[in-house]
């Protein structure tokens, strides 16, 4: 297992490095360099799971030979589930590179190697030094991947936005680890954890745990923090894209919990409220910005919004609950949020790499210029509905499972003291059921107009399947969204050993393979395996009743329903904004809107255009207010050569006094 | 028990239409009309199963798929709810969490077909319907969980077993939750103020407008598996709110008894179904959303009473 960590690590690095000096043959660099990334997502797989199966931590320490500065590193179950997390996705990216067009394949490949190695580093660190180290490399070098295509302004700006919020992040964070530092007199991650009944002032605590969530959810992007991550991940290329939003967004949550769970020592309640808060906040905001756009990847970088939003919500209830000296519920809720981290990274990995074979194949990006591609696409097509019902928490797949637990984990708030808490976390869990209710809405509008109906464009009807290689990745990812949908049991009997090394307490009742059943019988269960296999039966036994009666009816082709006026083409169908347009009116003051209708001679044309509100009034304002900032520095500047001499001048004497 | 399951969930396939024919025949003598014989709809059933099969050429394959995949949804959702008897196994198989996201996953399919059409029938059904049951279903989890927290349980055998057994009157938390739940309902299952089953007009309607293309078997299949749902949300109504007389064992007294105590609760129900059906105009579009504003409202109040007055 040793050998496989470091097997792991070398073989990712080895990978970028590979890619530098192939730079010149790029068909053997693609090659080694996808099996080489491959094989290091296999080696993280395995020692992934080996540690969740033993729960036996490992740790190095390497010395770099400067005084005070030892590098730790350690693999525990927490890091290990995030490690197996980033394994299968970047397997499924190896499948899946080779065949996707990227045309300086040199730099993307050294970026990806290096982006690649920083997370599991990430993962793996175990003191404040080595962490920051793999933190701002991460950053840096998925900054190069975003700013890809950087011909064009509007990618430029986003990854400049992208590196301006990384920073701001790692800022954080930093501080937020400079706190537990100066309280625990060391970086090591054990030492701080060790500080058991150590005095830290309940303000410090605090401190320290909002700047580490504001740092952490910057980089995850909770609202209103969010706003880098729908401009960032569309740009990049989408194997790069799904390596973002279905890993690294993982290893900021990762980082949290690290962070709270394991190495603050007191955890209040009202943190749990407020995490609680803006993880529904990040939900609903990310879903409805999500059903208001029509670039298919920015739709789905909303999504990851909201599906971190889900998690946090998870997290916000464990905390409440650890809080409250409720450990059971607390690990309940802690499995829940890291069951959707997986899932989330499955599912929108799966929908990323789809959304990446629709782009390269049909060269479109709008939902409204698309139409029909089942027809043309029938195998993306259908690993991309997989996809669609996962993301839309939809029995039995997979993402329904983790939205189930943390149901369950809010239901059971009836058990608090506080009455406010059990009044708001069943209202958290409404708000819930109507960001999934809305998330289901918004694939039903973006599969329809992708996938069904009418071609509505010539590049469109030319589209064909992808080759093997992406074929592969999405049709492996397709079978883990069902996999861990009708098997939560042998997933959660792994995930177990987490809470019991963060919080102390597992899971009852894992044991039974086939039933879910999170706190007792009594109370709930969930069999969905049985779920799956009864729908398939019960559908084949009605095909075949159907069949074996009526058979042998006829079926005709016609043409569909036209009113009797004939001549339907497929700019009659409905289009994705007319799909959204009951739910824009009814939930207006989410966004900014603006429509217009401009009638010239010849022809009428509707304007609408909807923004950010959160952008608007946070963003632009502090945009203004440092420009503005800038602008009265540059006054400075006045040109004159004796102004600058008397500045000297002045700093020189000003600088004499503070010294002496 | 499992053989006593399969019998509950058929009856309750094959029981749909005719409870469909008797709804129709209820409405047609409050209106003065005369009503088709109460088989009615197992005929039309025939008769569609049937009628040679008209396929739309825009269509894919997933058009042909979705009629199975909602009705076997929809008979699975029947397995998993308590009809006659409680305590049978597979009401452990889902919750009514679980039973909320089944709907949502026939309905996922139902609007997938609408769109695969391809033309703006199709799209507009499949847009309205996705507004209502966006709504719909927060305040349908909250009235749900108002239910399940006075059992402590989200099983519904449990849930069903506790409120018959230990508490014959009505908490004021459950007439709260009733309320709510009925306007749900009627949300779901596309009846008037929401939606009106018996429309010609394309354009005012929901449902209708999303299998505009379908025909023959498949129009068949859809139309029967909207019977059941419709009677699935009668049965939940009943089976959640006024239990007595359903039976948590299996006797053959037992049975009979549960049976003559679900047809007279279910006449009961629908007289007043009726009732309201004429008495009401459907509303316009954008006037749902505060009908299901209302149920989210009452099923929050529930859930407040609930934790304030009957817990604390």
């Amino acid at each position: 297992m040793n050998l496989a960590l470091l097997l792991t690590i070398t073989i990712a690095l080895s990978s970028s490095a590979f890619a530098l000096v192939l730079h010149y043959r790029p068909r053997i660099l693609k090659f080694i360099f996808f099996t080489l990334l491959g094989t290091s997502g296999l080696g993280a797989i395995w020692a992934g799971l080996s540690v969740l199966i033993t729960g036996q931590n490992i740790n190095y320490q390497i010395n770099l030979g400067f005084p005070n500065i030892i590098l730790q590193f350690a693999l525990d179950p927490l890091s290990g589930f995030f490690l197996a997390i980033v394994g299968i996705i970047v397997i499924s990216v190896a499948c899946y590179g080779p065949n996707y067009k990227q045309r300086p394949i040199t730099l993307v490949s050294f970026f990806t190697g290096l982006f690649v190695s920083s997370m599991y580093l990430v993962l793996l660190a175990h003191d404040v030094f080595s962490f920051m180290l793999a933190w701002e490399l991460m950053s840096v070098s998925s900054y190069f991947l975003v700013v890809y295509h950087h011909e064009q302004a509007v990618n430029r700006h986003a990854a400049l936005l992208y590196l301006l919020m990384a920073q701001a992040s790692g800022l954080l964070i930093l501080f937020a680890f400079s706190i537990l530092t100066k309280f625990a007199g060391s970086m090591s991650f054990d030492v701080m954890h060790a500080m058991q009944f150590s005095p830290i002032s309940p303000t410090w605590t605090s401190i320290a745990f909002f700047l580490a969530f504001f740092g952490f959810g910057m980089k995850a992007g909770i609202v209103p923090l969010h706003v880098w991550l729908p401009k960032a991940h569309p740009v990049a290329p989408s194997h790069i894209s799904a390596l973002m939003s279905g890993v690294m967004l993982k290893v900021a949550v990762y980082g949290f919990i690290r962070f709270t769970f394991g190495l603050l020592q007191h955890i209040y309640w009202q943190w749990g409220s407020i995490v609680l808060f803006i993880g529904v906040a990040s939900a609903l905001l990310g879903v409805l910005y999500a059903l208001m756009q029509h670039d298919l990847k920015k739709l789905l970088a909303y999504h990851s919004v909201e599906n971190i939003g889900i998690i946090f919500i998870g997290l916000g209830l464990s905390l409440i609950f650890t809080s409250t000296d409720h450990p059971v519920l607390a690990a309940l809720g802690l499995i829940a949020a890291l069951y959707h981290c997986l899932n989330h990274a499955i599912f929108k990995s799966l929908l990323f790499l789809g959304a990446g074979a629709i782009v390269q194949h049909s060269h479109e990006h709008d939902l409204e210029r698309m139409g029909g591609l089942i027809k043309t696409m029938p195998y993306t097509a259908w690993c991309f509905l997989i996809g669609c019902i996962s993301i839309s928490a939809l029995p039995p797949f997979n993402g329904f499972v983790s939205e189930w637990l943390i149901f369950q984990d809010a239901f059971q708030a009836v058990t608090l003291k506080s009455e406010v808490m059990r009044t708001l976390i069943p209202v958290s869990a409404a708000l819930l059921a109507l960001t999934s209710a809305l998330a289901a809405a918004c694939f039903v509008k973006a599969y329809g107009v992708i996938f069904l109906g009418q071609a509505r464009t010539r590049h469109i009807r030319r589209a064909h399947d992808p080759r093997f290689g992406m074929r592969v990745a999405l049709g492996f990812l397709a079978i883990l969204c069902i996999f861990f949908g009708i098997a939560p049991t042998f997933t959660i009997s792994l995930l177990n050993i987490i809470p019991k090394q963060l919080i102390g307490t597992q899971l009852p009742n894992t044991h039974n393979w086939l039933w879910l059943i999170p706190i007792s019988t009594k109370t709930s269960s969930y069999n969905a395996l049985l779920v799956m296999v009864g729908i398939l039966s019960i559908g084949l036994v009605s095909y075949l009743l159907v069949r074996a009666y009526f058979g042998r009816i006829k079926l005709r082709s016609v043409g569909p329903w036209d009113c009797g006026f004939g001549g339907i083409n497929s700019r009659m169908q409905y289009s994705a904004t007319a799909f959204a347009m009951p739910l824009r009116r009814i939930f207006q003051s989410a966004w900014s809107i603006r429509e217009k209708i401009e009638k010239t001679d010849s022809d009428t044309n509707y304007l609408l255009q909807i923004n950010d509100r959160i952008w608007q009034y946070i963003y632009l304002p502090l945009e203004r207010f440092s420009f503005a900032l800038a602008r009265s520095f540059a006054k400075l500047q006045g040109g004159n050569i004796r102004v600058y001499l008397a500045y000297t001048f002045v700093t020189l004497i000003l600088l004499l006094w503070v010294i002496a | 028990m499992w053989l006593i399951a399969i019998a509950q969930t058929l009856l309750f396939v094959i029981a749909a239409p005719l409870f469909a024919g008797v709804m129709k025949w209820v409405k047609c003598q409050l209106q003065n009309r005369i009503a088709p014989p109460i088989w009615q709809p197992y005929l039309n059933l025939n008769k569609l199963f049937r009628k040679e099969v008209l396929i739309a050429t825009t269509t894919s394959q997933l058009f042909r798929i979705a009629p199975y995949v909602i009705f076997s949804i929809t008979i699975f959702i029947c397995a998993t709810v308590p009809l006659l008897i409680t305590n049978t196994p597979t009401t452990a198989i889902a919750d009514v969490i679980v039973i909320v996201g089944l709907f949502a996953l026939a309905r996922f399919f139902l609007t997938l077909a609408g769109m695969d059409t391809g033309t703006a029938f199709g799209g507009m059904g499949s847009s309205r319907e996705m507004l209502i049951s966006a709504i719909a279903e927060p305040a349908l989890l909250m009235v749900f969980f108002a239910v399940a927290m006075t059992a402590m349980s989200t099983n519904l055998a449990v849930i069903i077993n506790q409120l018959a057994l230990h508490r014959l009157w009505l908490q004021p938390s459950l007439i709260f939750a009733a309320l709510g739940f009925i306007l749900v309902s009627l949300a779901e299952t596309g009846r008037i103020p929401v939606d009106n089953p018996a429309t010609h007009l394309e354009l005012t309607m929901i449902h209708e407008a999303m299998i505009l293309e379908y025909s023959g078997r498949y129009l068949a299949l859809i139309e029967w598996a909207a019977q059941i749902k419709f009677m699935l949300y009668a049965i939940l109504f009943i089976n959640l709110f006024f239990p007595w007389g359903i039976v948590s064992d299996f006797s053959w007294f037992n049975i009979g008894l549960s049976i003559l105590a679900l047809v007279i609760k279910l006449l009961l129900l629908m007289i007043i179904l009726g009732m309201s059906e004429i008495s009401l105009a459907k509303l316009r579009l954008f006037r749902v959303p505060y009908l299901l504003n209302l149920a989210f409202v009452l099923g929050l109040l529930a859930v407040l009473i609930h934790i304030i007055i009957e817990v604390g």
